[in-house]
């Protein structure tokens, strides 16, 4: 039984990347309203953070700031790397809802089926 | 709201200590966690918190669309300009170690001042995005 | 300890840097500059003296790095004096500096056509907004092109793709908002999924610079989380380069954006995205082409002869005259990618002399459509153009149909333009695989192509004229120069190889020597 659960128990951190990813990436794919879309994008970024953030903590590490009295820190280039990936989440879902805003004065919905089929989005 | 008596007061005590964080977590960045982007966005929810508390109107009383709209390149030309003066001074691009005799030294100074640019931008662009959204559909 | 105390001496010793070797950061830094000054200006007129400027001297920088390459090999610049591999490392090869001369020429050249049209698309009051988005996405793609770094390529990536969602939104037709909502999603996903590959690599071999990426993952070897990490990068880079069937966003995001963002992303953006994926397929991952269990380069030709042919179907059925020439790109990618796919010296020199190649051609194409919508719109209210719309505009518009005549002539390919070379070229590295029917398909897509530019010039040139025109809304001689420029280049690489060809051979084969 234990060796049966150890792959998922040794890597958690994955499987919830990968669970948040892909439910992520579901709602993308599966909700025509266009505010859940972008739900769905959030949570799909937020499983890219976690990947990055979870092998940066080294277990016993302290935080990176050189002590004479500790030898084993964590890395901290992940964090750096993901805060400015989360400033980019933030910028997109921004610019996103920003043009759901627009799309809502336009079309008057912002069901993405409505749009397309009663106004001839696409021709 | 003008009613919520206890809203409004715990929000003006809570208002200055917001402040004193943000500044705490900008300045404390070369110690700890902390730094500009985090700081930037503290200091944004305080004018979020008082724009939803006594209205978007008394908010841009305070601070204007104007200087928002300002500070979002501000903050940038202050770290694309740090950049640019260690280029002058004969380094490498954002190379901070040519802004004093001790590179230790150039180093503290140039993240500050690009720890700096980021506070401002930051700031300035998240209380831009409440303005532009609190201020739509009326 | 001794590590930090080494990365503090190597950015202690970065004094006395001289302007030559500062180029590779003002490449990137320029623009970015001239985006904060256009957005502190905020006047429409100011702030497209400040993009010209700007964008002209992009060029300069661009061939003094590329004579820099030819005469002195690769160049390393460590940013912010951080050595490489530890620092963002800018690194300027033969490829980099063939495709930083491709986007900055492009840009520059269309900036005279900005001024007008962009005035008769864009408000008064968002003009210097759009010239600072367009700065911004300048900056971006050069930015993708020079970093050695793979996380500061997915930053750069963003940079220019929220830019141009902006400057897509932009567009006069309600549906541009919706087109730029799409692209949004399908560009995130995409570039998300480039930043997951990179975070694999990340956590295998603890590095990000992409040439001591490539070092080390020859020393692991094509292990499943390598696969897995390549997989990511590739479907994430062909949803950004619009590789058929993840190109679902591009013909709205192309037929409604104003008629100067579509020439620009049309000659800039896809062709940034094929130099990334190049990057990561030829120089990071080289052992995935010795592999035969992994037919990664076969998926990619049958993908590119699938683009080329359904794609230029598809445009021969548009009515949108843009999305007409947006489907066109679809299947002009498709080129592009077979060439990479092909991996083999003339096939990849194709390809890479088709960037240039068709970012010429399409340049010209969406300028003079650009021109065409200009002119109309001064007579009468107009938020697309429709193919009905030009009837008869030939007549009238003599010199702008001519230049999309010629254009029109490339993309089908007929010797004496540009198009025919990079054809020419694939064919060579199809042949020299024995696969004889991709030169069929290629030939097969080129009498698509006779069709769908046949329709175009036909309405133009065949029909009664639809609208009479005004004098006063001639399009002004600015336009015309850069509508001619690149007519012109269109001619002039269709004879003169040595700026496409000769350039893409040697990062072909610098691509390929590198591999074992």
């Amino acid at each position: 039984m234990s060796t049966l659960l150890e792959p998922f128990a040794a890597h958690y951190n994955h499987w919830v990347t990968i669970f948040l990813m892909v439910s992520g990436l579901y709602i993308v794919i599966a909700k025509d309203n266009m505010i859940k879309k972008l739900v769905g994008l959030s949570l799909f970024q937020t499983s890219v953070y976690l990947l990055y953030i979870s092998p940066g903590k080294i277990l016993g590490g302290t935080p990176p700031i050189l002590d004479p009295r500790f030898a084993v820190y964590s890395n901290p280039l992940p964090h750096v790397l993901i805060l400015t990936a989360i400033v980019v989440g933030v910028a997109t879902l921004a610019l996103g809802l920003a043009l759901v805003v627009r799309i809502n004065e336009a079309f008057g919905t912002i069901e993405e089926d409505e749009i397309f089929e009663e106004r001839g989005v696409e021709e | 709201m003008k009613l919520d008596l206890i809203l409004r007061v715990t929000v003006k005590l809570l208002l200055p200590f917001m402040l004193v964080f943000a500044l705490y977590v900008q300045f404390h960045g070369d110690f700890g966690p902390g730094g500009g982007f985090q700081a930037g966005v503290i200091a944004a929810a305080m004018i979020i918190l008082y724009a939803l508390v006594f209205g978007l109107e008394a908010a841009k009383r305070v601070v204007p669309l104007a200087l928002v709209q300002f500070m979002v390149p501000l903050g940038v030309f202050l770290y694309a300009g740090v950049g640019v003066a260690a280029m002058v001074l004969g380094g490498h691009y954002l190379n901070y170690s040519v802004f004093a005799s001790e590179p230790a030294h150039g180093q503290h100074l140039g993240i500050l001042l690009v720890e700096l640019g980021v506070f401002i931008t930051v700031s300035g662009t998240m209380t831009a995005i409440f303005y532009m959204f609190a201020g739509r559909g009326r | 300890m001794s590590e930090g105390a080494l990365l503090l001496t190597a950015a202690a010793g970065g004094r006395g840097l001289a302007l030559g070797a500062q180029l590779p950061a003002l490449q990137v830094v320029a623009p970015l500059l001239g985006a904060i000054l256009c957005a502190f200006l905020r006047k429409g007129v100011l702030a497209w003296a400040i993009a010209s400027l700007v964008t002209w001297a992009m060029p300069v920088v661009a061939l003094a790095l590329l004579w820099q390459v030819q005469t002195a090999g690769a160049i390393s610049y460590a940013m912010g004096g951080w050595a490489p591999p530890w620092g963002i490392e800018y690194r300027v090869d033969a490829l980099t500096a063939f495709v930083l001369l491709l986007v900055s020429g492009a840009a520059a050249l269309m900036m005279p056509f900005a001024r007008k049209s962009v005035a008769g698309e864009v408000d008064g009051d968002k003009q210097a907004w759009f010239y600072t988005m367009f700065l911004l996405c300048l900056a971006g793609l050069l930015g993708i092109t020079i970093t050695g770094d793979a996380f500061n390529a997915f930053v750069f990536l963003e940079i220019s793709s929220l830019s141009t969602y902006v400057m897509i939104a932009l567009g006069r037709d309600r549906r541009a908002l919706v087109a730029a909502y799409q692209y949004l999603i399908m560009g995130t996903i995409g570039a998300t999924l480039y930043v997951l590959g990179v975070g694999l690599l990340y956590t295998l071999t603890g590095t990000l610079n992409l040439v001591d990426l490539g070092t080390r993952l020859d020393a692991i070897g094509m292990t499943p989380p390598v696969l897995a990490a390549l997989s990511f990068l590739t479907v994430g880079i062909s949803l950004k380069l619009a590789l058929f069937p993840l190109h679902a966003w591009l013909p709205g995001a192309y037929a409604y954006a104003p008629s100067f963002v579509t020439a620009f992303l049309a000659a800039t953006a896809t062709k940034v995205a094929v130099y990334l994926l190049v990057r990561y397929l030829y120089s990071v991952f080289p052992l995935v082409r010795m592999l035969s269990e992994v037919p990664l380069f076969e998926l990619l030709v049958a993908l590119s002869i699938a683009g080329m042919l359904g794609a230029s179907l598809v445009a021969v059925f548009q009515d949108n005259v843009k999305r007409l020439l947006a489907y066109s790109s679809v299947a002009q990618v498709g080129y592009i990618m077979l060439g990479v796919g092909l991996a083999n010296e003339p096939g990849l020199t194709g390809a890479l002399a088709h960037l240039m190649n068709h970012a010429v051609t399409k340049a010209a194409l969406f300028l003079a459509v650009g021109a065409a919508y200009y002119r109309l719109c001064t007579v009468r209210e107009l938020t697309t153009l429709r193919l009905s719309d030009l009837a008869g505009l030939g007549r009238q518009m003599p010199v702008t149909l001519g230049i999309f005549t010629l254009g029109g002539l490339s993309i089908i390919g007929v010797p004496g333009t540009a198009g025919f070379i990079s054809k020419w070229y694939l064919a060579l590295g199809a042949l020299e695989h024995g696969w004889w029917w991709v030169v069929v398909a290629i030939m097969a897509s080129s009498l698509i192509a006779v069709v769908y530019i046949g329709r175009v010039i036909e309405v133009a040139w065949f029909r009664p004229a639809a609208t009479a025109l005004a004098e006063a809304g001639r399009p002004n001689a600015a336009m015309y120069l850069s509508m001619a420029a690149f007519a012109a280049l269109t001619v002039y690489l269709g004879f003169a190889t040595e700026w496409s060809v000769g350039l893409a051979g040697r990062a072909a084969r610098m691509l390929l020597e590198l591999a074992p």
